[in-house]
């Protein structure tokens, strides 16, 4: 047995980092915390890559199947006997590979960061959240029972929160924030339900345990059934619930778009590459209770296929180039999503879950890569609207190159990593749900379209008046490019149906060309489309919204669910629910208090003429008292 | 000395101490009159022990040493009492009860 105790330090590095530069940042020179932060993360990066390697390749598979290894535990709350809240670290094959992609893609972000943020106000506090955030991230991927990730869960919440509202002089920023962290509470609102309705049938919050050949949660809570369904599987939806508001699925998606007034580099970590990819994590740790009950992997592979159709024809439409980005990323994440509810348990039946995972790992090194070259882009330009951009290429070389990469990764051309995954994804489609199949059929090619869309406009085409010469971005910021775009290339060729799977029992994939071919046959055909339309300027692409009329507008404007939101929330929830509640507090809550205090006021204004001041009333009440004692004595004696 | 005196007349006698004391004390506004109403007190209940001791427990003395300890006792709060009174009189120029009233709500 290999001794694993040392992966706790890849949670207390970050920390350590955390506490000492947010209590002393203002004491050094900015850089001085910066480059603690990257430090602290390169050394955590390397304790991943070892950890990976020692689980994978040394430890290796234990009878045919990837183990399940407690690198660290401890008992934090003791409940009861059997019901206990541990801390601890759970190695197994998604948690080591969601190592890898936190440590890799937040290290380079950190990098990155220290060129994109340099000169800014509060570059220590920066850097000094984004090490609670990899801190959070780490403890959520490596948690060993399902109240633990949530106490991490939480914590993401409030890094993200934090980290979006950066530019807190801005208002639409902590409007953004606020969005942000008032959506994803909501949702995680149904995660804590889930969690103790889960909780109190199987009375364990163990992963371990709850996952195992022989969990409880596959026994209990069936028979009470509501509103059609098990209790069990009520409890999987409420969690997926939370997930959903962290992966922004519809129709808890409202916050990501919005949460790009944050840095860019914090888009890159947090809303592409690693928080939102939290509830794809959240399902596939859980699969095997999700799996279990079939009704709600359903909910799960339908609400993920539609987020992912719904987003990436609004991604088609946008200026803003960090929203087209985040409309990608939501739509790539319902793909995930699909994927792991399409997918079945153990061995081939798999196949979505180990493409699922494939495609989380990939999609973080392409669209981290993506967001850190739209911010070399932004950098340069100082502009997020890609209609005030063209003939980038001449001026920024390697982000163009490395852009193109992304952008050839992502819409699922070979052999970029994009191509691999994606194509698992639409095999485990096919073959479980011909209409699912479909629908992620087509967003391959709408997302090669909008990818594609947004390249043309930026990079070629016209030169536009820019304030100053557009120039390539210092070294910190190229240096990350490279690294990811190497990522994006090769990390399409690791055999990961050996590595993860549904039950870490490894198996064979083969490339069916049967479904590959039409898939990288789609994407040319939206990158023709994209190619005719923007590589030159012209009018066709306006014709063609005007013609798509209605639907175009609605499109635009994200088919309209931020102002239903908005509907439900000021005209029906305030009006209808605050208000009365109001009230009731004020005039009934209140009332009730203030009249128990109008009460005692009157009563000691009269009764404190009692305290005169007078010596002798004193004495007189007290012999007064002391003989009616001594009468009262005497007749109880004599009776 | 006392032989023959039954123990009635010694209660009587301090039970008129008693009330006397406590009259005094509720009634005179004088603080000096007011503190020897409470020796008046202290007294009677002093003939108390006295007489109980010598009739009920003739070959003790307990009762004896409770007197001289009430005595000491009273002495030691005299003194205490009338220095208070001096301070009082030093800051309000009289000694009448009624005038130390500002200790209140």
């Amino acid at each position: 047995m290999i001794d694993f105790s040392y992966t706790i330090w890849i949670l207390l590095i970050p920390l350590i980092v955390f506490v000492g530069t947010g209590l002393t940042g203002n004491r050094f020179k900015p850089i001085v915390t910066g480059i603690i932060g990257t430090t602290g993360l390169g050394i955590n990066f390397l304790l991943a890559v070892i950890t990976a390697y020692k689980y994978f390749f040394v430890l290796g598979k234990v009878g045919g199947a990837f183990q399940k290894v407690l690198g660290f535990n401890m008992t934090w709350l003791h409940l009861t006997d059997k019901l206990h809240i541990d801390i601890g670290v759970l190695l197994d094959p998604i948690s080591v590979m969601m190592l890898i992609v936190i440590t890799t893609v937040s290290f380079m972000v950190h990098i990155y960061s220290l060129g994109y943020m340099k000169g800014e106000k509060g570059f220590a506090r920066f850097f000094s959240i984004l090490s609670l955030f990899s801190f959070s991230m780490l403890g959520l991927v490596i948690a060993t029972n399902i109240f633990q990730m949530y106490i991490f869960w939480e914590l993401v919440g409030v890094s993200s929160f934090l980290l979006i509202g950066f530019y807190y002089e801005k208002d639409s920023a902590v409007a953004a924030s606020k969005k942000a962290f008032i959506v994803t509470r909501f949702a995680d609102l149904g995660f804590l339900i889930g969690i103790l309705l889960l909780s109190y049938m199987t009375g364990t919050f163990d992963f371990i345990t709850l996952t195992g050949p022989n969990s409880p949660a596959f026994t209990s809570g069936q028979g009470i059934m509501f509103l059609g369904m098990s209790t069990m599987t009520w409890s999987m939806l409420f969690i997926f619930m939370g997930g959903a508001g962290k992966s922004a699925m519809f129709p808890l998606h409202i916050w990501l778009p919005d949460a790009m007034e944050g840095p860019t580099p914090v888009s890159a970590l947090i809303h592409a590459a690693t928080m939102v990819v939290a509830g794809v994590y959240l399902v596939a740790r859980m699969f095997p209770i999700f799996h279990h009950e079939q009704s709600g992997l359903e909910i799960v592979a339908w609400v993920g296929g539609f987020t992912s159709l719904f987003a990436a024809v609004i991604a088609c439409t946008q200026y803003d180039i960090k929203r087209v980005l985040a409309y990608s990323t939501m739509s790539q994440i319902g793909m995930m999503m699909l994927a792991l509810g399409v997918s079945g348990y153990g061995g081939e039946e798999g196949l979505g879950y180990m493409a699922s995972m494939f495609h989380l790992f990939t999609h973080a090194f392409f669209k981290a890569l993506l967001f850190l070259g739209a911010g070399a882009i932004i950098h340069s330009v100082h502009s997020n609207y890609m209609n005030e951009m063209g003939g980038l290429r001449k001026y920024l070389p390697i982000t163009h190159a490395t852009f193109l990469i992304a952008c050839l990764a992502i819409a699922g051309i070979p052999p970029f990593a994009g191509f691999f995954s994606k194509d698992e994804i639409l095999v485990a489609a096919f073959h479980h749900n011909k209409v699912l199949f479909a629908m992620s059929y087509l967003v391959a090619g709408m997302t090669a379209f909008y990818m594609f869309r947004l390249y043309f406009n930026v990079f070629w085409g016209k030169d536009q008046h820019y304030h100053h010469t557009p120039h390539e971005a210092p070294a910190t910021m190229t240096v990350p490019l490279i690294v990811l775009a190497i990522g994006s290339t090769f990390a399409g060729f690791i055999p990961f149906s050996k590595l993860v799977t549904s039950d870490s029992v490894p198996f064979e994939t083969h490339t069916e060309w049967g479904i590959a071919i039409p898939a990288v046959f789609i994407a040319l055909v939206g990158i023709g489309i994209a190619t005719m339309l923007y590589m030159r300027k012209s009018e066709t692409s306006k014709k063609i919204s005007i013609a798509l009329g209605g639907f175009y507008t609605a499109a635009f404007n994200k088919f309209y669910i931020d102002q239903v939101y908005l509907f439900i929330t000021k005209k029906i929830l305030f009006n209808y629910v605050s208000r009365p509640i109001a009230w009731f507090d004020r005039h009934i809550v209140d009332g009730a208090m203030n009249q128990i205090a109008f009460v005692t006021n009157v009563a000691s204004d009269k009764i404190k003429g009692f305290q005169s001041g007078q010596l002798q009333q004193y004495a007189l009440a007290f012999v007064s008292g002391v003989i009616g004692l001594a009468l009262l004595f005497i007749y109880l004696l004599t009776n | 000395m006392f032989e023959g005196v039954p123990i009635h007349w010694f209660l009587v006698l301090s039970t008129v101490m008693f009330f006397i004391g406590i009259y005094g004390f509720l009634v005179r506004k004088n603080l000096i009159t007011m503190l020897m109403s409470i020796e008046l007190i202290l007294n009677s209940v002093c003939i108390n022990f006295v007489a109980f001791n010598k009739i009920l427990y003739p070959g003790h003395l307990e009762g004896m040493y409770f007197t001289l300890f009430i005595i000491a006792v009273a002495a030691a709060e005299a003194s205490v009492a009338i220095a208070i009174i001096i301070n009082i009189y030093r800051r309000l120029v009289n000694i009448d009860v009624e005038n130390m009233n500002e200790m209140k709500y």
